[in-house]
């Protein structure tokens, strides 16, 4: 793989990842559990939509080829989104929600900071903007772990289960590749071996203040971050989100 | 009635009459609050149920911008629910109750979100004239003699009128495309067009509320004074956007200096009030669902604070005991 298509893909990466995430969130939009915590969640599904427009816009004009953010959004297949499995994940319930939201926001976070010293100065810029947003997100799930985890047994047995089910979509997160290899060298990329620590360290610390129990590593799966194998899910959502740009094809919204 | 409750009574009217504004911990006649509490909560749920026909195109929006814009949206709708269930709250209302006469069918809100949302024009169909119908009512609301829900108006009329224009500039885009798109634009006119002038209520000889509420500020134009100044306001946008209004009796009348429009369907409108709407059960449905699927997440909060506090109590005991 060149550095240039490196490049390409792991602005993708970031991109997908906050558009997918925003759009499952955004499901929860006028169904909240609670009033207040469905505005929470549209904030953060708000913050997640522009990080993508602003990622997805400079991806764009990395590859050259003209596509703008919506064409990358709104006309790939599956097999060409670079998002990790986690964040497609259904919502299920506020629990698997939380669960998802909070195993991504700790990565999330120290990749961010990484890439504030990134030599792509554009994404230098997005992730110093981004950075305070994330920084939000990650305090906002961290607090719903532990005050679901440490609430009532019946939420704690549903957080348990959703914990159970997701984590083995959390390797894929810190385990590096070629591409992420090759942008470490070039100095655009942050070191996963370097936030590995950091978010084992992170999550075990909340897990643990929310009494919920840390699963054993075991089996991991991944496919989704290098488009080889996305679940099932990911078509769904992309039926429905690029549904107008496809059966109305090239018109302007 | 009794002399003291007399001049009371006397006293109030005469502070409305002289515009002042009635605060919270102010006397007040019970059937002014009972009206209060009835239109503020009914406002409400208004924008909370709001939230459903318009989410409903979230992940379907045609652009990130487009769903940006309509996230944003649908959020502030939210917030709105959110500050004028605070506003029946100053009037001693509780939020919990007012949500359960909703779900339990006690409590209306606005019969316009009991249609559906089939394509993406509706969406700008539902800014424009939706909240542009809203408005009308709204910056009236403004001087309301109410002092809380008339504050709570001022915010709310900045950011719908926001939104009118963000729906505005939708269907411009679509009638400025191509013809499938001008098509979808004229059909979301042709649906949305008598729902949005039944949603200043029943004509003033059949509104059993307009005359005390006048009385008392709490109105200060009356259901058909409203819907003429919008038909007199929209017509117009209307042609700018080259759409037709789906109304043959519809024609400027020199002499009156307003729009003459035709005859609302009443049947349709008291169906859709007394439940028999295309989407009321749906609607129903989705709001009692999301609270009861969020009552366990609302326990475990309370449980948690319960927890903490009393963790906290041990811990400042513990600290005196070794001190």
């Amino acid at each position: 793989m060149s550095p240039h298509q490196a490049h390409f893909e792991y602005l993708l990466r970031l991109g997908d990842n906050a558009l997918i995430l925003g759009h499952r969130l955004s499901e929860w939009c006028g169904h909240g559990p609670i009033l207040e915590q469905d505005i929470a969640m549209t904030n953060i599904a708000l913050d997640q939509v522009g990080q993508a427009r602003s990622i997805l816009a400079h991806a764009g004009k990395v590859e050259g080829k003209g596509r703008d953010e919506d064409k990358l959004a709104y006309l790939r297949d599956v097999g060409e989104y670079r998002n990790v499995l986690l964040v497609e994940q259904p919502n299920e319930d506020f629990a698997f929600t939380i669960v998802r939201q909070f195993l991504f926001d700790a990565f999330n976070f120290h990749l961010h900071e990484a890439l504030r010293s990134s030599k792509d100065e554009q994404l230098r810029a997005i992730a110093e903007k981004s950075i305070k947003e994330i920084a939000y997100h990650l305090r906002y799930s961290s607090e719903w772990v532990i005050r679901l985890g440490d609430g009532t047994e019946e939420s704690h047995r549903k957080m348990q289960h959703a914990l159970n089910s997701l984590w083995m979509y959390t390797g894929e997160l810190t385990t590096p590749d070629e591409v992420d290899e090759l942008m470490l060298e070039a100095g655009i990329g942050a070191s996963l071996g370097r936030i590995k620590p950091l978010y084992d360290e992170k999550v075990s610390a909340i897990l643990q203040e929310a009494t919920l129990g840390q699963p054993e590593s075991g089996y991991m799966q991944s496919g989704g971050k290098n488009g080889k194998m996305h679940t099932e899910h990911l078509g769904y959502i992309l039926a429905e989100m690029q549904f107008i740009q496809r059966a109305y094809p090239g018109m302007e919204w | 009635m009794d002399p003291k409750q007399k001049a009371l009574l006397e006293q109030f009217q005469a502070r409305i009459d002289a515009e002042e504004k009635i605060e919270p911990k102010d006397w007040m006649p019970d059937e002014y609050r009972k009206t209060l509490i009835r239109q503020i909560s009914q406002h409400a749920h208004s924008e909370v149920v709001g939230m459903l026909p318009e989410g409903n195109w979230i992940s379907r929006a045609p652009s990130l911008r487009r769903k940006v814009a309509l996230l944003a949206k649908v959020q502030d709708e939210a917030g709105h629910g959110l500050y004028l269930y605070g506003a029946a709250e100053t009037l001693g209302a509780d939020r919990e109750d007012l949500i359960d006469e909703l779900h339990e069918g006690k409590a209306k809100y606005s019969s316009i979100f009991n249609y559906p949302t089939l394509s993406w024009a509706d969406i700008g169909a539902i800014g424009w004239l939706v909240d542009g119908a809203a408005i009308m009512n709204q910056v009236m609301l403004t001087r309301t003699s109410y002092g809380p829900y008339a504050r709570a108006m001022v915010r709310i009329c900045k950011e719908e009128s926001f939104h009118q224009r963000q729906g505005y500039e939708i269907l411009l885009a679509l009638c400025r495309g191509a013809e499938a798109q001008k098509q979808m634009a004229q059909d979301a006119l042709n649906r949305w067009w008598w729902p949005s002038l039944m949603m200043f209520g029943p004509s003033d000889k059949d509104s059993k509320h307009t005359a005390q509420s006048m009385r008392w500020k709490i109105k200060r134009k009356t259901n058909d004074e409203l819907r003429q100044q919008f038909v007199d306001v929209t017509v117009p946008q209307a042609d700018f956007l080259g759409i037709e209004v789906p109304d043959p009796a519809l024609k400027w009348n020199e002499e009156s200096g307003h729009y003459d429009f035709g005859e609302i369907n009443w049947d349709e409108f008291w169906q859709v009030v007394s439940g028999n709407g295309p989407c009321n059960r749906q609607r129903m449905e989705a709001r009692v669902k999301a609270h009861q699927e969020g009552a366990w997440v609302r326990e475990a909060a309370m449980a948690y604070a319960e927890k903490r506090s009393k963790r906290r109590e041990r811990e400042a005991k513990a600290a005196i005991q070794v001190a």
